[in-house]
């Protein structure tokens, strides 16, 4: 059985922005493999390379050298088994919430009336039903994610690539959405690649959390398989001990590459984010 | 605003008005030397009164009032086509920057002799007027509109599902329309223009060219109940094209 992605040896080298400029290598030398089914999380600190990864998956940005494999085919171009839910807003601001939703249907070719039917029923699963016909600029900064997750899951991809979609959100909104998630995910397990800098956030969705070392040259450093029962209340679940074994067993991997991170970005003089 | 600050505002525009119309009624009646320079507004309203009676004028506003649609629609959808193409086009947008820089500095009314001798002096040659000061607003408008729209909304695009033609159609042409949209009021202003000074430089029919005969009879009253009736056509253009874009625009938050 192949892997629904395999990543091997994988690096990605930017040119350098100016003539003068250094190019610049976001990851090096990287290796990963999702399972079909399976929700894995990659934290590492900010700026390191998680979206490069992410973007190589989805196959928005070619590989410099290194090999990338959905279900054992050669990524080149658009990976068509994937959807990819971005960090920050996506929605087409001229489409209305339903016509956003069944934008992707259309584009792959399904009819009108169809698209819509089907828009409508994603809508009713995380529960936009009055909000159809709302643009984007109506609706709120949780609602805008629901209409998001609704926009890739009416594709019904066997993968989902998910890069920090919640970290806009107020606390309360995230922990809703996270477990709306997961209610969706056991559903129809899908296999997800879920980036995150919040560790809290990566132990309570995923099967397996993988660190990434401190950027530039990012590569997995660790990985951790998170036992927790399911389902999952990720409201709940870090007061259990098994939580907070996890919790501190990543962190004293993580630790290292935040404070790395942490020094390189004000040694060079970079802004916080 | 309260409707009796409202009230307070209407009512000092009105005594504006009658103060501006009272003050050129006297100096009209000062003496024929100033009513042969300002004309009278009794005269004026006259003659829009007997434009309106006899239906004289309907045929001249319709006459610019084509001109200006005509020369809004083609200079649009010119712009459209040219401004996707060199905004997808790094190569050829580079090559034809100095030459869109140059016309675009030109002042272009003073094409207007050319167009009548190429196009003769029907609609046609001040068409071609408002085409070429419509083109360059709403090219701009469609380049940065191409060029500003965001690469993640690209990217989840194209994850979607969209090849490069469904891009065009999907993305870059709604963002591109927007721009356009939001500079409605100037590029149909223009096009209005274009049509009017198109056809006082030289032409057989329009408002334009009711003023010109007046001009060349020394007639002030026509001449100014002519600009007259031109703005508030205008106005009323304007006004349709406020009714349009609230139409157009609806996915937009309303306090941009």
């Amino acid at each position: 059985m192949n892997a629904a992605l395999d990543l091997r040896d994988v690096t990605c080298i930017f040119p350098p922005a100016t003539p003068a400029g250094e190019p610049y290598t976001a990851v090096r030398n990287a290796s990963l493999k999702l399972q079909d089914g399976e929700f894995v999380a990659l934290v590492g600190p900010t700026g390191c390379g998680k979206s490069t990864l992410l973007n190589v998956a989805a196959g928005l940005l070619p590989v410099s050298s290194g090999q990338a494999f959905v279900f054992g085919q050669s990524i080149t171009g658009i990976n068509r088994e994937a959807t990819y839910m971005f960090q920050a807003d996506a929605l087409l601001p001229w489409l209305k919430a339903r016509d956003n939703v069944a934008l992707g249907l259309q584009l792959r070719g399904v009819g009108q009336a169809e698209s819509i039917e089907r828009a409508h029923s994603w809508l009713q699963r995380v529960g936009l039903t009055g909000h159809a016909d709302k643009y984007p600029h109506q609706l709120s900064g949780g609602m805008k994610k629901r209409v998001s997750l609704a926009q890739i899951l009416v594709l019904e991809p066997k993968i989902l690539l998910m890069d920090e979609p919640f970290s806009a959100l107020d606390i309360q909104t995230r922990q809703l959405m996270e477990n709306e998630l997961l209610e969706i995910w056991s559903a129809n397990r899908k296999s997800v690649i879920f980036v995150t800098h919040d560790l809290e956030e990566a132990i309570s969705l995923s099967d397996r959390v993988v660190v990434l070392s401190a950027g530039p040259e990012t590569a997995p450093i660790a990985e951790f398989v998170v036992d927790l029962p399911r389902p999952r209340d990720v409201t709940e679940i870090m007061h259990t001990s098994q939580y907070s074994k996890l919790h501190k067993d990543i962190w004293s991997s993580l630790k290292a590459e935040v404070l790395k991170s942490y020094r390189r970005r004000t040694e060079s003089g970079v802004a916080e984010a | 605003m309260s409707s009796q600050s409202i009230m307070k505002v209407w009512m000092t525009r009105v005594l504006i008005l009658a103060l501006i119309f009272l003050g050129w009624y006297l100096a009209s009646e000062h003496s024929k030397v100033t009513k042969f320079f300002v004309g009278s507004p009794v005269g004026v309203l006259t003659v829009i009164y007997n434009w309106l009676v006899s239906g004289e004028i309907y045929a001249h506003l319709f006459i610019t009032l084509i001109e200006t649609l005509l020369a809004f629609a083609l200079g649009t959808a010119f712009a459209l086509v040219t401004g996707l193409w060199l905004a997808l086009s790094r190569f050829w947008s580079a090559v034809f920057d100095p030459f869109i820089k140059a016309i675009n500095t030109m002042p272009r009314l003073i094409l207007a002799p050319i167009f009548s001798v190429w196009f003769g002096l029907g609609i046609w040659s001040k068409v071609a007027l408002g085409v070429t000061i419509v083109f360059f607003i709403v090219f701009f408008n469609v380049y940065q509109g191409v060029r500003e729209v965001s690469p993640v909304l690209l990217a989840n695009v194209r994850m979607l599902g969209a090849n490069q033609a469904q891009l065009i159609r999907r993305v870059y042409i709604p963002s591109a329309m927007s721009w356009v949209f939001s500079s409605l009021h100037l590029s149909v202003g223009m096009a209005f223009v274009g049509a009017v000074i198109g056809e006082y430089m030289g032409s057989s029919a329009g408002v334009g060219y009711l003023i010109l005969q007046a001009e060349l009879t020394f007639d002030m009253d026509t001449v100014l109940a002519g600009i007259l009736v031109l703005t508030v056509f205008a106005l009323l253009l304007d006004l349709v094209v406020s009714l349009v874009e609230v139409h157009l625009l609806a996915w937009r938050p309303s306090n941009s």
